[in-house]
């Protein structure tokens, strides 16, 4: 057969599917076009823009304050530490100290989104690989954690509760305690989640050795948060440059060498266990005082270039504010993880089935709003 | 005997001889087959409407959540209702898909698990036909079920239908020498093909125990393969909603979506009616050797309320992996079956024939 047949054949055999912008396993509106050859995944091209609300350009006519409003609706499973972001740029650049209660608060709130965020990533991984009662006992746990942010903040998904210079309001009487059942109450719960998926047979077949991404590709693709850490690549923000309380309190950065699904599944288990440990550390010691520093009616930045980085429950969440010296940025770039995680998915796929493809995107945990802006 | 009570033969007989008294024999034939089909198709209606429910309220229970509680009682008249509104639904045509196989698909394979139940005793006296080979018949109408499957996947013009159905294809195809394997190893103990002389052998033990191990292990593996003969999870690839959307069926709507979830949950309980034919006895109450008093309490249970009880069981027991157990992907299923189910299958029959031939089944 000729050179030229063969690549006619190999061509014949390929089709291509378009596995969204709807569909139960894109977890929202992602529209991923599939090369395939039987059931083995060719190409994988991803097309974003399908929850586009262009909020980068939004921010140019927003004061600051008002942008938080709206970084919280980017990933919605970390709308605490976008915000939490965007308030230490702005004060960064306006130089403000902040007390030392608003410090441990956000850090505890910080944290208590993680673990919200990986309930639920537990929750949706394990329903993307057809175990359909992990998602509601991940949503079961989730709730306890939505309770408390509502008794605080009033919201239950995006709360909008910082502010540059604080919080908008102090927590609530019963925040320590609600937080100290919880935290009591899921340390046995959190056993369970092991039982029911960790120590599967058939979900350890479905995750070692599947969408394989390795330190390299990690780096050079940007991918963070747990699923670069699933790759070896210590990427953790609040060791690297802590913020907030991260200097002061004792916690391990998980790594996990192996670059599989299941690698980056363990990563976000262990995660909360080390959540929970900071929260601990923090819960009984917030310091009295005001829950907000004294700031400005309106906020200007000088002008500059102002980058300030957190860690998200997906990755590196980082804003870059370029300031004229107004009271609405020139510019506001957001780095968002899951747009470069998203960007490795191709690598991880090639060559796999569509089931580890799946499999894959679900270990990749992306949220669409955060991918598209 | 204490069971003669329960006995439908008695009462068929005289239905037969009373008919064939007022008409021809042919017409007295038509008219106990059309008895029969009624019966059988509100059987159906009815059984598969319920373990819907059944189905709906077992994972609400290992969900932690209630399930279906708003229509009647305890939602009792929930899938009722469902029912109601997928009759009332538009059968939504697809453009460029093969009207004429579009169509007849869901029907090859509702037919399909029609035939087989029919051959189900379900008492003494209590079923529509009594082969010689009811074992066999079985085997072979359940497996024209796959051809349904993959025209409806053919036809449908979706690439995502294509894949579910190919799936299905390999899968059925796969695991039907799982299930038949299994079943020989079963008839070989009883050395019988036939359900009602299958049955009579369990007078004393059921099969389970008399075969003992050989047996124990066709049991599982018949479960197994069972299971993913019904293209139920953890082996429901052929539909996997995070995948393929819902695979062979996705283009269906109103009552021909209705057809393949209906013959889905009667090929489960199809499944569970089989294991409990050949495994637990069937009708035939427990009876443990040398126990006389135990014995004759055991015959005064009705043998439908044995049968149906034992169904349940393993209705239930299929059900809970199904809620607990994540999807296999396809490699590693076929690799079970090829590379686990079918040698270790292969081997028990052999063990099994050894173990009748000394005479050493209890």
């Amino acid at each position: 057969m000729s050179e030229e047949t063969k690549i006619l054949n190999t061509e014949q055999q390929e089709y291509t599917i378009n596995m969204g912008p709807q569909h139960p396993s894109t977890h929202g509106v992602l529209r991923l076009v599939l090369t395939l050859r039987g059931e083995i995944v060719q190409k994988v091209q991803p097309h974003c823009g399908y929850i586009h609300r262009g909020i980068e350009k939004m921010c140019e006519k927003l004061t600051y304050p008002q942008t938080i409003h709206l970084t919280d609706r980017l990933d919605y499973l970390s709308a605490h530490i976008n915000n939490h972001a965007v308030c230490l740029c702005v004060e960064n650049a306006l130089q403000v100290e902040v007390p030392e209660r608003v410090k441990y608060i956000r850090t505890i709130m910080d944290e208590l989104t993680r673990i919200a965020s990986h309930q639920l990533f537990w929750a949706c991984f394990g329903m993307d690989l057809g175990g359909l009662t992990c998602f509601f006992y991940g949503m079961r746990d989730r709730e306890y954690i939505l309770d408390i942010f509502e008794e605080t903040t009033g919201g239950r998904l995006i709360q909008s509760y910082y502010t540059p210079g604080g919080l908008m309001n102090d927590i609530h009487p019963n925040f320590q305690k609600r937080v100290k059942e919880f935290i009591k109450k899921f340390r046995k719960v959190l056993p369970e989640y092991d039982q029911l998926l960790t120590g599967n047979v058939i979900f350890k077949n479905r995750t070692k050795g599947v969408g394989i991404l390795s330190k390299e590709d990690a780096v050079s693709f940007g991918v963070t948060g747990p699923s670069g850490r699933g790759s070896g690549f210590s990427c953790d923000v609040r060791k690297h440059s802590p913020y907030s309380m991260y200097s002061k309190v004792n916690f391990k950065e998980i790594l996990f060498p192996e670059g599989d699904c299941f690698a980056r599944y363990m990563i976000r288990m262990d995660e909360m266990r080390e959540s929970m440990n900071i929260i601990e550390q923090l819960i009984d010691n917030i310091p009295e005082g005001t829950h907000t520093a004294k700031m400005k009616a309106v906020l200007k930045l000088p002008e500059g270039e102002y980058y300030q980085r957190v860690e998200a429950t997906r990755g590196e969440f980082g804003v870059f504010i370029v300031s004229k010296g107004d009271k609405y940025p020139y510019r506001l770039k957001l780095r968002s993880p899951n747009f470069s995680n998203l960007s490795a998915l191709d690598t991880m796929c090639r060559g796999s089935k569509i089931a580890d493809l799946v499999a894959t995107g679900g270990s990749l945990d992306y949220v669409i709003p955060d991918i598209d802006r | 005997m204490a069971f003669s009570i329960y006995d439908f033969t008695t009462t068929t007989k005289a239905i037969d001889l009373f008919l064939n008294d007022i008409m021809s024999p042919f017409w007295a034939t038509v008219t106990e087959l059309v008895i029969v089909g009624v019966v059988f198709l509100a059987f159906y209606a009815l059984v598969g409407l319920y373990l819907v429910y059944a189905e709906r309220k077992i994972c609400g229970f290992i969900q932690c959540r209630v399930g279906p509680n708003r229509v009647g009682p305890y939602g009792f008249f929930q899938t009722i209702a469902d029912l109601i509104k997928l009759l009332m639904k538009e059968l939504v045509y697809i453009k460029n898909a093969d009207k004429i196989l579009f169509n007849v698909a869901p029907f090859i394979v509702i037919i399909t698990s029609f035939l087989a139940i029919s051959a189900i005793p379900f008492a003494k006296g209590l079923h529509a036909m009594d082969f010689n080979i009811g074992v066999f018949y079985i085997m072979a109408v359940s497996s024209i079920g796959v051809i349904g499957i993959l025209l409806a996947g053919w036809s449908s013009n979706n690439k995502y239908s294509l894949i579910g159905a190919m799936r299905s294809g390999a899968q059925i195809v796969s695991y039907e020498l799982s299930v038949g394997l299994s079943l020989i190893t079963m008839c070989v103990l009883a050395g019988t093909m036939q359900f009602s002389e299958m049955i009579e052998g369990q007078r004393d033990l059921w099969f389970i125990f008399k075969g003992h191990v050989p047996a124990v292990i066709a049991f599982l593996v018949y479960i197994i393969a069972g299971t993913a003969e019904t293209n139920r999870g953890p082996f429901d690839l052929p539909e996997a909603e995070s995948e393929l959307t819902a695979g062979f069926h996705t283009e269906y709507s109103g009552i021909k979506f209705a057809f393949f979830f209906l013959a889905e949950y009667m090929n489960m309980f199809l499944i569970a009616c089989l294991a409990t034919t050949v495994f637990w006895g069937g009708w035939m109450p427990l009876h443990i050797p040398g126990w006389e008093t135990f014995n004759h309490v055991m015959d005064y249970i009705p043998p439908v309320i044995w049968f149906i009880g034992k169904t349940v069981v393993v209705i239930y027991i299929i059900m809970w992996f199904k809620w607990t157990f994540p999807r296999l992907r396809i490699d590693q299923l076929l690799t079970l079956e090829w590379k686990y189910l079918l040698p270790i299958n292969l081997i028990n029959v052999l063990l099994m024939a050894f173990i009748v031939l000394m005479g050493w089944s209890l």
